[in-house]
């Protein structure tokens, strides 16, 4: 076996200068090459007890990808990987690892731990561009599923099943698979090329994606059932945008990330050749801190932004992002605004004239400047605004990423499915089966906003739950 | 893909198509919408349907040609197909209980109006129509709206069919005569919403607007339909795709809609007169 490689640092991932990349839509990590893989497998010390697999919310045996990755055998990497995710080329990019498996890492406790993610990544991305198009001899069993929505929960519960020799059909409410994939995480985080290539995955294994059908609208829950479907997994994703309820939030100008983001990457308006219209240029201010004001600010920086500023209401060390995309978005030179809050949107209004085009939109945020008090029930320290801090940022665009909440559709016109206070599906954590028989849940729907891994964990229980639900007879 | 069955114009600046879509057909009532859009790169417009033949699957869209999409659309043939066409969307407009309604529709919003005055009519109810247009050569739905009303005034803003003026005035005098509905149902421009809400204010009627926000998704995803509401001396922020369109008239911030309408009124005319140009040359072309 060759000697472990003993450096405390990982291999640095290969990125895009960030002057360059702050001006266009490319892929920012760029991928490790075959030396840099293999050098960084030799990292893993293989332990006996696994603790980074614990730490993935799907269970893949990291040590044995690894181990295949050091004989050179990277296609033998992607089948391991494959046993346990559907999703690989997406989660090497987009799972927060620093949380999950890196967290574990034994190598983690004196320097960096092992790049599990990026090893994902480059065994992904080997695969995709040297293995044949899969061809799959599924036997199938006769039985019938249908999933709600084609984001990262519902795309991993079909695969599951397909697997297992299950008729399954995705319904989707947009033009396009992939759900927060494709209408929310950007092109320079995730190249669209790469979804697509894990849906056409699943289309190959037979499932049947149908777009434009609103669950909870053009179809019924119930109406699947009648159509013949043996159990529905709902996996329809967050709702509404929460806004902040402040005055001037109906300000021309003023959006949230969601529609921001949709109109970006979903309509594609970052080409600037489609018809979906977006905001571009100016200064920008991204109210939040989670990965999707990240992903909103560094969008709106490369449609040409002036300037952008993130105005977050507690400081540095509770910023919810993940610290790479924190690191990203800095070294582009996206202003970080900690510890303050907006109390106002301004916008413009000319007294003299009400046809002024101008009028309406808006010019400005009013913030207040913040301490940190008492840690509240989560036992994140409670921001408390400074009296009399208030002071003015100019603003062109104003983007709301402050979390959503979930989706009414279905709720409201299902019988029998019953939520939390907060409108998330209620569901057995083990299985994922909702209060109604037959039908399982997942994902932002069940847990309000969340990661992607985390849905496709969601998935891959219901999965299993769905399988054992059909095969002891129980949906006749 | 959803063909396109029939496609009738019906005016200048108006018209109707039929879309083969028996799943929205089956489902859609009076007040829902649809998104559509007309190609692969084409953006995502709702247009509230103006009827569905369940039998046939097929359902109606009557549309102005407004900007670039609409003119897009307005380019297809008989036999052509549209890209994406989903629904039903939205709430439908409550009728239930409903005795004595006046409908007041304007302009395009005639369109939708109609299904909403026809199944009140179909339920039994006693339908008024005042349907109003800038000129005779805008009028449409004349005869349907007919049919399905008791009474029906027709107005146009110059005088050169039915009778010269908005649809305020003859709504005015009806309720000023005394008459009483159980409810003003109202949709058209947001600016004659706004002012059919104020005549009828003073009796306390109810009035339901039909709003037509920006949207993108249309299924209570990015917020861009977002309206504000007064109620009970507090601001609601409420979404015109999964909380309307239908909302209470006496609660919209109508000033605030119609700004946030105009939105992308730069980039809307500018792609308007893009796509004009493009379908110039391909006329020259050929």
């Amino acid at each position: 076996m060759a000697k472990p490689n003993m450096s405390p640092h990982k291999n640095p991932m290969p990125t895009q200068p960030a002057e360059e990349r702050a001006h266009n839509f490319r892929e920012v990590a760029l991928g490790y090459s075959e030396e840099q893989a293999l050098d960084e497998a030799l990292r893993c010390l293989h332990c006996k007890n696994m603790p980074c697999v614990a730490g993935c919310p799907v269970h893949i045996h990291i040590p044995a990808f690894i181990e295949k990755i050091r004989e050179g055998d990277f296609e033998g990497a992607y089948q391991i990987i494959r046993e346990s995710s559907s999703l690989p080329a997406v989660c090497g990019r987009v799972c927060p690892q620093e949380t999950q498996c890196e967290s574990k890492c034994v190598r983690g406790i004196k320097g960096e731990p092992v790049g599990i993610g990026r090893l994902e990544r480059f065994v992904s991305d080997w695969h995709n561009a040297h293995a044949p198009a899969e061809s799959f001899s599924i036997q199938k069993n006769g039985h019938r599923v249908a999933i709600v929505g084609s984001g990262p929960s519902g795309l991993t519960c079909a695969g599951d099943l397909a697997r297992l020799g299950y008729d399954v059909t995705i319904y989707e409410a947009l033009h396009t698979a992939g759900g927060v994939l494709v209408y929310g995480i950007p092109e320079f985080r995730l190249p669209k090329d790469i979804v697509a290539g894990e849906v056409d995955n699943l289309r190959a294994m037979g499932v049947d994606i149908e777009t434009n059908i609103i669950i909870g609208k053009t179809l019924t829950v119930d109406e699947l059932f009648e159509n013949g479907f043996e159990a529905v997994y709902i996996g329809s994703g967050a709702g509404l945008p929460n806004f902040m309820g402040i005055p001037g939030e109906g300000c021309n100008g003023v959006c949230s990330a969601n529609e921001f983001l949709t109109r970006s990457n979903l309509m594609k308006s970052y080409r600037g050749d489609v018809d979906t219209p977006i905001q571009r240029g100016g200064n920008v201010i991204v109210v939040g801190g989670g990965n999707v004001a990240m992903d909103a600010a560094r969008t709106a920086l490369r449609l040409g932004a002036d300037k952008v500023s993130i105005v977050y209401r507690r400081s540095m060390e509770e910023l919810p992002a993940r610290r790479e995309e924190v690191e990203h978005a800095q070294e582009e030179g996206i202003e970080f605004r900690l510890l303050c809050n907006p109390v106002e949107i301004l916008g413009y209004h000319n007294p003299d004239n009400p046809r002024d085009p101008r009028n309406g939109f808006v010019t400005g945020v009013r913030c207040i400047r913040m301490e940190l008090g008492e840690p509240d029930e989560r036992g994140r320290r409670r921001p408390v605004e400074i009296p009399g801090s208030e002071f003015e940022m100019p603003a062109d665009t104003v983007i709301i990423a402050i979390g959503t909440s979930p989706n009414p559709l279905i709720r409201s016109t299902t019988k029998g499915l019953e939520v939390n206070r907060h409108g998330g599906l209620i569901v057995e954590e083990n299985t994922g089966a909702t209060t109604r028989a037959g039908v399982f849940a997942g994902g932002d729907a069940v847990t309000g906003a969340a990661t992607v891994i985390s849905a496709m964990g969601a998935g891959k229980v219901a999965a299993r739950a769905i399988d054992e639900y059909i095969q002891s007879g129980a949906q006749k | 893909m959803f063909r396109i069955v029939k496609k009738i114009p019906l005016n200048p600046t108006v018209t109707e198509m039929y879309i083969e879509a028996p799943l929205v057909a089956a489902k859609a009532l009076p007040g829902q919408f649809i998104i559509l859009r007309v190609d692969p790169d084409g953006e995502r417009i709702p247009l509230t349907v103006a009827g569905c033949d369940k039998k046939a699957g097929t359902v109606r869209i009557i549309f102005q040609i407004v900007g670039a999409t609409t003119e897009k659309l307005n380019h297809k043939k008989e036999g052509d197909f549209l890209q994406d066409f989903a629904g039903p969307l939205g709430r439908p407009t409550r009728t239930e209980g409903l005795h004595r309604v006046c409908i007041v529709g304007g302009g395009v919003g005639c369109a939708i109006a109609l299904p909403v005055a026809q199944k009140l009519h179909d339920d039994g109810c006693e339908v008024t129509s005042i349907i109003g247009f800038r000129s005779k050569d805008l009028l449409i739905l004349e005869d349907e709206f007919r049919a399905a009303s008791q009474r029906l005034v027709v107005m146009t803003d110059d005088g050169s069919y039915g009778r010269k003026g908005n649809v305020c005035v003859p709504l005015k005098e009806i309720l000023d005569s005394g008459e009483r509905f159980d409810e003003v149902i109202t949709i058209g421009p947001l600016i004659m919403m706004k002012f059919v809400v104020e005549t009828v204010r003073p009796t306390g009627i109810p009035c339901t607007v039909s709003m037509n926000p920006i949207m993108i998704d249309g299924t209570g995803m990015c917020g861009g339909c977002r309206l504000t509401l007064h109620r009970d001396g507090k601001r609601v922020t409420s979404f015109a795709c999964v909380d309307g369109p239908d909302f209470n008239g006496y609660e919209i911030d109508f000033d605030e809609a119609m700004t946030r309408g105009g939105m992308y009124r730069t980039a809307e005319r500018h792609a308007y007169e893009e796509t004009c140009r493009l379908f110039r040359m391909q006329k020259e072309d050929a």
